[in-house]
């Protein structure tokens, strides 16, 4: 069995986040990490590896950085990666990023692609669904637990309303939500095994992607501007000595909360 | 005036409060078509009336909602075919951004998820969406196709104003791609009698420093009138149902109202919650980063102090 793992190499929650001159998310001038969310799509891979056979890439698209993310898949597991590193990908929307995914997906061939649920920066969570619709394949996605037997997957999925069962066959796209598993810390020996693994550089001509189709030039979507939110005033804090509760009534009072 | 597609979220025909949020957006751009996919249109409808859908488009066929996503999306792509909207709003939630998302890719049009603001501007809708764990605050807007666009529940307050609401039934053709991910199952959320987490006024919600008892937690949003939620950490401890987490992971919240009980105020929580217009915290630690972002705090045990707010607030009711 195939299983391609997407992966994203997102700007860290807790490093300085911004845009650039063109309102587009830095990415280079700031600490990167693979998506936290992303850890529990190559676990979820890993599960279904050790309970038949399967070999497992992460796939990821990005400047040079975003290698970090493959590498750092490889270490908790995965057996090869493949990085489209194209300059021309700078800006694209989450139609550009999937038309990437997907056409990487048919060269590479797949069983079951698997993704996190959403990105940690720009959080949408779209891109399984939009790969799914571009590959013509099943989406089984934000799946809290997931089983597989011979090529049925079947999922739960919590929706909005309702806890969910879905059943789809392979070839499928799957995204887990970090409810699914949990993810394993890579060992010393996986960390030196996985400078030994392949990764495969591709380009935009490579997948067979038109560089007009794709970067911020070519995006649907066109973010106008930016500001940072304004700092939160410096509220009240009491110590409790057993009137807070009081306090705390009578803030409420004056809101109109009570 | 353009016509402006909303897609109805309801259970069982019990319209949701987000769709008539929809609904009021819809009419600052066009003129609203409701869009009902699924059995209950007989009591959905005042409400669509009443919000000011002009027309209501009926979908019921039994594929349309045995199968994941993708028949919804194939039937919305049929419909702005016959149709050709200025815009499509869908309500922000797994399977709503899902469709859109699916939407966007079958007609070529730019997608916008997690609107907190829609307003009408001189080349379509203008979009303001909360980024970063809201840390900044981006306007954008969708250059190519027909704008589809997701909103955050809670993102205006619903105005009645009364539509025509005529009604048409609508037959779509679904391809087999359609029903290929098969519902085999589905147990609906069990109503806990209190308001939902991501459309709720006021929400309470707990943290690690509860210890995993959520008693005076609910006694205060009890009092309150309002939701639960609760932290990560409460979660992954088994200590509330994960339909309750507020954060980077679970649900994102902004309501008038936010009470953190227990909670440190982690990074991937404060993404849930830091559009909260008043935040008050209740935690042991005076140096919990919850306290940067609080209208009022509490440096106390979350169980005594909540405890006896909510009792005196109900002492008032009486």
């Amino acid at each position: 069995m195939k299983i391609v793992v997407c992966v994203k190499h997102v700007p860290d929650a807790t490093a300085n986040r911004s845009f650039l001159a063109d309102n587009t998310v830095d990415r280079v001038g700031v600490d990167g990490v693979l998506s936290e969310l992303d850890e529990y799509a190559v676990e979820a891979a890993l599960q279904i590896r050790e309970a038949g056979e399967a070999e497992v890439t992460v796939l990821t698209m990005g400047p040079e950085q975003a290698r970090a993310a493959i590498l750092k898949s490889l270490q908790i597991g995965a057996d090869a990666g493949v990085h489209v590193l194209d300059d021309a990908i700078h800006g694209s929307d989450s139609i550009g990023t999937s038309l990437v995914l997907a056409k990487t997906l048919e060269r590479t061939g797949f069983d079951v692609a698997i993704c996190g649920m959403a990105s940690t920066d720009g959080s949408m969570g779209v891109v399984p669904a939009m790969l799914a619709e571009r590959l013509g394949v099943p989406q089984v996605t934000f799946a809290s637990e997931v089983s597989v037997d011979g090529t049925t997957v079947r999922a739960r999925r919590d929706g909005d309303a309702a806890t969910e069962t879905i059943e789809a066959t392979m070839p499928l796209v799957l995204s887990v939500t970090d409810q699914a598993n949990e993810p394993r810390y890579p060992s010393f020996k996986a960390i030196m095994a996985a400078k030994k693994k392949p990764v495969e550089t591709l380009s935009l001509a490579d997948i067979g992607v038109d560089a007009g189709d794709v970067g911020l030039a070519a995006a649907w979507t066109q973010v106008e501007s930016y500001e940072a939110r304004p700092a939160r005033t410096a509220g009240t804090i009491v110590t409790d000595d057993g009137a807070a509760a009081e306090e705390l009534v009578e803030f409420l009072v004056a809101g109109k909360f009570v | 005036m353009g016509e402006i597609l909303v897609l109805v979220d309801h259970v069982d025909g019990v319209v949701r409060k987000t769709t008539t949020e929809l609904l009021t957006i819809a009419r600052r751009l066009g003129e609203p078509s409701a869009v009902f996919i699924g059995d209950g249109i007989a009591q959905a409808r005042e409400a669509l009336q009443r919000y000011g859908a002009a027309k209501v488009y009926v979908l019921d066929a039994p594929e349309l909602t045995d199968y994941l996503v993708v028949p919804k999306a194939e039937a919305l792509a049929q419909l702005m075919e016959r149709t050709s909207p200025t815009a499509v709003l869908v309500t922000s939630g797994s399977e709503g951004k899902e469709v859109a998302a699916r939407l966007a890719v079958k007609t070529g049009s730019g997608l916008i998820t997690d609107a907190v603001d829609v307003q009408a501007g001189d080349d379509g809708p203008v979009t303001r969406q909360s980024v970063f764990a809201g840390s900044y605050t981006v306007q954008a807007n969708v250059t190519t196709g027909t704008p589809i666009i997701t909103v955050k529940p809670n993102a205006t307050t619903p105005e009645p104003a009364e539509g025509a609401a005529v009604e048409e039934s609508v037959t779509v053709s679904l391809s087999d791609l359609a029903t290929s991910a098969k519902i085999v199952d589905r147990q609906p959320r069990q109503a806990t009698g209190r308001p939902e987490l991501t459309e709720a006024a006021i929400v309470v919600s707990g943290g690690r420093g509860t210890g995993g008892n959520f008693e005076s937690v609910e006694a205060l949003a009890d009092a309150l009138g309002g939701a639960v939620g609760a932290s990560r950490a409460a979660v992954d401890a088994g200590w509330y149902p994960h339909a309750h987490q507020v954060g980077q992971t679970g649900k994102t919240v902004s309501p008038q109202l936010y009470v953190a009980g227990g909670i440190s105020g982690a990074i991937q929580h404060r993404a849930g919650m830091q559009t909260s217009k008043t935040i008050v915290a209740v935690n042991k630690d005076e140096e919990a980063p919850i306290f940067e972002l609080v209208d009022f705090g509490v440096v106390g045990d979350v169980h005594s102090v909540l405890l006896a707010a909510a009792e005196q607030i109900r002492a008032r009711h009486t």
